[in-house]
């Protein structure tokens, strides 16, 4: 190691958990729903110090950090997928798993979101990333970010409004 | 016109609700922070844990590697400076966790400040200082409770007795405060000399120490 790379050595792990570590429970709660919330938490970081001393780039920590936490929760998706739980409906919007880490009826709505756009979302409002973060986690262009960020804001608002004429409370089929 | 304003004034609406949850309690957190610090050091990615400690100095910050006490950050040194300093010399994987050998410092440093213990017995990790440096502290740790001794003394010891004002520097920056007692270095005249955690820091220690003989 040179002593250039020892010079921007990353800050010491605690600040990062300080600093990233609620964002990211609530993120993971977001993506996987409050009660495995913090198995993707915990995997995150786990896997997150394991690849630390790697690490040159401070600025890029925050990404970098959702990068590991947007892959973990599609791990615990796919394994849900694959040994489903009886009484648990895989299908997102069915997310309505209780625990408090995430006001849960706005988020159960972003979950059924279609993918991309319930990413975006949620990183940018739950998480607070910037659109260029948000690019670089689901490794797209800014514009697209900001595209997803803001198709994923119209559709929730279109089916909050036709929630409230129709007086029904649950997703209503709409074209994409 | 009308129409877009009513959409704006939702979306804004929609955008507040989203960032309205971004509370979590405390509690909770730190149960979760506390799991983190388990399962990392039970799969070995801490390589500097350290804990605070609350002593009639303020809060001492104390970190361990694997080898044994590898700092003790003193209140006036500030815990960002020392956290960094651990990140850059030794590993970034620094993690605020609990481990058998603090739990034991921090008995050891509240018996030491009851006045009920006078040395030290904790595996120490001298990483942070070597040559010269390191002999000057290990002269340091071998003066006794209540005693003094002065630069000139200590540098003598190291081997070095013209080195007076290195071994100034090698105690300005003695990773390991309290335990290698380096409060007990004055200047010749008796004058306290400086302290890595400030001249009253300094005082505090030899009279607790005075008052203990």
């Amino acid at each position: 190691m040179t002593l250039s790379a020892k010079a921007d050595a990353p800050p010491p792990f605690e600040r990062v958990i300080e600093l990233h570590g609620p964002g990211l429970l609530r993120f993971c709660a977001a993506r996987v729903g409050s009660e495995r919330a913090e198995d993707c938490f915990q995997e995150t970081m786990l896997s997150a110090l394991r690849g630390y001393d790697r690490v040159r780039d401070a600025g890029a920590i925050r990404s970098w950090l959702y990068s590991i936490a947007a892959r973990k929760a599609i791990d615990i998706h796919r394994a849900r997928a694959r040994f489903p739980q009886p009484v648990d409906d895989p299908e997102p919007l069915a997310a309505t798993h209780d625990a408090p880490v995430v006001e849960d009826e706005i988020w159960a709505r972003v979950r059924a979101l279609p993918e991309k756009q319930r990413q975006a979302v949620t990183l940018r409002y739950l998480a607070d990333l910037s659109h260029r973060e948000i690019a670089e986690v689901m490794q797209t262009s800014e514009p697209a970010a900001r595209r997803n960020v803001f198709e994923g804001l119209r559709r929730l608002r279109r089916e909050a409004g036709a929630r409230a004429s129709h007086g029904s409370g649950e997703s209503p089929v709409q074209g994409a | 016109m009308n129409a877009n304003g009513n959409q704006d004034a939702e979306l804004d609406r929609l955008e507040r609700s989203l960032r309205a949850s971004e509370e979590l309690d405390a509690a909770s957190w730190e149960l979760v922070r506390h799991n983190l610090a388990d399962r990392a050091d039970a799969a070995g990615l801490v390589d500097v844990a350290f804990e605070r400690h609350d002593t009639p100095l303020g809060t001492v910050l104390i970190g361990a590697t694997n080898e044994g006490l590898v700092r003790v950050g003193l209140p006036a040194e500030g815990e960002d400076a020392v956290l960094t300093e651990l990140a850059k010399r030794v590993s970034a994987r620094v993690l605020r966790a609990p481990r058998p050998a603090l739990t034991d410092a921090r008995h050891q440093l509240d018996e030491y400040f009851d006045r009920r213990r006078r040395e030290f017995e904790v595996e120490l990790d001298w990483r942070l200082t070597r040559g010269f440096r390191h002999a000057v502290l290990v002269a340091t740790a071998r003066i006794p409770y209540g005693a003094t001794a002065s630069y000139r003394e200590v540098a003598t010891e190291a081997g070095s007795p013209n080195a007076v004002r290195a071994a100034g520097t090698a105690l300005a920056n003695n990773p390991l405060p309290i335990v290698v007692p380096c409060h007990r270095v004055l200047r010749s005249g008796g004058e306290l000399g400086s302290y890595r955690g400030g001249a009253p820091a300094k005082a505090q220690l030899l009279e607790l120490e005075a008052a203990a003989r």
